[in-house]
């Protein structure tokens, strides 16, 4: 494969299309399909037989507006439909080329207007499951540029340029990541793409590998050749049978093109990529932990150093990166270090990817850049909290991450920026509180899940968080004392500095950034017995007495 | 490849074949452990101990350590699942939006808690840490199926639907 063939495919792809007047895109990401869009989707075409008209009924991924499904979005005019069923089938047909269907619009510029798509710029107008859909976007000319007009170096170069950090949360510079691998002596060398979405509440990962595979495919083959790997695996999530199934078709169909396999590109350049079940362990979403996983073990993590980069799968050094982060690098190589770094904003470049949902009008995926203000993210991207109520709280990173009350929306997001007020960057999880939510059982929540999820290997997390979620407990029924917050407090700081991996050591952060700024509502339980938000049963439970 | 001595297959259940297919496929390397036991769940639906004992002699890996492993992970399951499957995301946004709530109304319905099925083995209530539709948040799997926007209602009447067939 060349890039004069990309090239040819890209051609005959637009040739195909033009053969149709019209193009309806039917969103079948696992938010629509679970309102049957694949149903609606062979209405559609029914319709279409039916008309007599030249349209082309694509299944794309996901359009980001969640709430709004099952979405369909008619081109060339780009006319977003919402809430579409088989119903409508028939009369989106018929309304193409001529008005628009007023009750099913969706006219939300000021939701769109304000994302910047780079991670997700085909998402929602390729077919995921063809290859020459994505080449006909551009795909593999990035792999195919590095591989014959740039040297390993010179790739890393430009993924340093960029200023691209980790996206899985941590915010390591990416570029900085490659050159140790690169540099790490041994004979084998491997590139592992992270996908065990494990925070609950986030879906960027899934999205990104339901709705446009081959683009993480391209950035672990750019990867691959950038610090000398052969052999990729990709570690997904086992409750993600979609993105599998999809992962699997893609992988074969880049195999078929050349595009994985021996002698990519005409060029002595090998690398193939395996797929590796996650089996619903949080804990393996931490690098050595997700090794270990891949290796057929227990997922526990180990000390570091030594690090992947140096000494990962099977003692072999080991590029790790996140799903999203491989998705930018094929635009990074396609348009240079220095026209990614031209988003965002001081220390974070580029976009993020989020995941909104909780008390908030538009749920979904969004993509803005780094810098924007929470509050556009909350109030114009996502419309505001829904039904009256009041905003509270957002919570970003998940169980590693915090909640910041509405004083603090106005800071720009950025690594640096959320860790300072208390939370972190995360994976991109971003749910949105009201009223309703107690921020005692919320602390509560995460605490019982990250003692759920201790793998048990390290003291500090395995019995501090147990101890932490019975003190929770307490004063979430009314039985709590104002010596079992100091307790509390006292038991974040040990956690946090004596944990072995990073979710320990994240682990108090939900409890510490919500005293930090809901101090009275925990005192309200302590004090008063009451629940501000009416959501716990202040009725000490015999057990926890006991 | 060194001389090696597969056990045979536990029964002539057909289902054994592609569990030896996976392993074929990944040499009988002992870090196919995982993909392994993964092949055994979905064929079967869970793992017994023959399944484990079979799967850990093939691939060399100590029944200790076997075991280990299908305990430490959440999604493989030790028990045979009911007829039908319920199962409650208690991701984050799921939480936030109530599934608590659902989740109570489900086990008071069975008489059941989560991680059990029914007496009469019809119906299997099991929780999730997030299935990634949080966008439709509260979610219910019904036999896999997502389900967003789930309402108490709903979810009964599913569970009433399954109970007399």
């Amino acid at each position: 494969m060349t890039i004069e063939e990309l090239d040819q495919i890209a051609k005959s792809v637009r040739a195909e299309s033009a053969k149709y007047d019209y193009e309806i895109n039917v969103c079948m990401g696992t938010g629509c399909l679970s309102q049957h869009s694949d149903k609606l989707k062979e209405a559609l075409a029914t319709a279409v037989a039916a008309q007599g008209k030249r349209v082309l009924v694509r299944r794309t991924g996901c359009m980001g507006l969640c709430a709004a499904g099952p979405l369909v979005l008619a081109d060339p005019d780009e006319i977003l439909y919402q809430h579409v069923n088989e119903s409508h089938a028939e009369a989106v047909v018929a309304s193409l080329g001529s008005e628009p269907i007023a009750a099913l619009q969706c006219e939300l510029r000021e939701h769109f207007d304000q994302q910047v798509h780079v991670v997700l710029e085909n998402s929602g107008h390729i077919d995921p499951e063809r290859i020459d859909d994505y080449i006909s976007h551009d795909g593999y000319r990035g792999l195919l540029m590095a591989l014959t007009d740039m040297t390993p170096n010179g790739v890393i170069h430009q993924v340093t340029e960029s200023g691209l950090r980790g996206r899985g949360g941590g915010g390591y510079p990416t570029g900085l990541k490659w050159s140790t691998v690169a540099k790490a002596s041994g004979d084998r060398k491997y590139v592992i793409c992270n996908g065990d979405e494990g925070d609950p509440g986030a879906f960027m990962d899934r999205s990104v590998l339901e709705s446009d595979p081959q683009r993480v495919i391209e950035g672990m083959a750019i990867a691959a050749y950038a610090v000398g790997a052969s052999k990729g695996y990709i570690y997904v999530r086992a409750e993600y049978p979609l993105a599998v199934s999809r992962l699997t078709t893609c992988l074969r169909d880049a195999r078929r093109r050349g595009l994985l396999g021996n002698n990519i590109g005409n060029t002595p350049f090998n690398f193939d990529i395996e797929i590796r079940l996650g089996a619903g362990a949080f804990v393996c979403g931490e690098e050595t932990a997700l090794i270990a996983s891949i290796e057929g073990r227990r997922g526990s993590p180990r000390p570091r150093p030594p690090y992947p980069a140096v000494s990962g799968l099977w003692g072999k050094p080991t590029l790790i990166n996140n799903v999203e982060t491989f998705a930018n690098i094929a635009p990074i190589i396609r348009k240079g270090g220095r026209w990614f770094a031209g988003i965002g904003s001081e220390r974070s470049k580029g976009t993020k990817v989020f995941a909104l949902t909780g008390k908030i009008t538009h749920t979904g995926l969004v993509e803005v850049p780094m810098g924007i203000k929470l509050k556009e993210i909350i109030e114009v991207i996502g419309g505001g909290v829904p039904d009256g109520h009041k905003f509270k709280a957002v919570q970003t990173g998940g169980p590693s991450g915090g909640c910041l009350p509405a004083e603090m929306l106005d800071i720009g997001v950025s690594y640096d920026a959320l860790i300072k007020v208390g939370s972190i960057m995360g994976s991109g999880g971003m749910i949105v509180m009201d009223d309703t939510s107690c921020m005692v059982n919320v602390a509560r929540y995460f605490i019982e899940f990250c003692m759920t999820e201790s793998c048990g290997k390290c003291i500090p997390c395995r019995a501090g968080t147990a101890q932490m979620h019975t003190l929770l407990t307490r004063i979430c029924s009314g039985s709590g004392t104002m010596d079992d917050l100091d307790l509390l407090i006292e038991l974040c700081d040990t956690v946090k500095s004596a944990s072995l991996c990073g979710l320990g050591q994240t682990a108090p952060n939900p409890v510490l950034s919500t005293l930090r700024y809901f101090k009275d509502e925990y005192i309200e339980h302590i004090q008063h017995k009451r629940c501000p938000a009416g959501v716990c049963n202040m009725q000490p439970v015999a057990e926890v007495l006991a | 490849m060194p001389a090696f001595n597969a056990p045979p297959l536990p029964s002539d259940d057909k289902r054994w074949k592609i569990v030896n297919g996976t392993m074929r496929k990944n040499g009988f390397a002992r870090h196919a452990l995982i993909e392994t036991l993964h092949t055994v769940q979905s064929s079967f639906g869970y793992l017994d101990d023959e399944a484990i004992r079979f799967v850990a002699l093939s691939l060399h890996v100590p029944l200790s350590q076997a075991y280990g492993v299908v305990t430490f992970y959440h999604y493989f399951s030790l028990k045979p699942p009911g007829k039908h499957t319920m199962t409650i995301c208690t991701g984050t946004a799921c939480f936030i939006k109530g599934t608590d709530k659902l989740l109570a109304a489900a086990e008071k319905r069975l008489g059941i808690p989560q991680g059990q099925t029914t007496r009469d083995g019809k119906i299997s209530l099991t929780t999730a840490r997030c299935v990634g539709a949080c966008g439709r948040a509260p979610v219910v799997l019904t036999d896999g199926e997502v389900h967003g926007l789930m309402t108490g209602d709903e979810m009964l009447a599913q569970l009433e639907r399954w109970a007399v067939e």
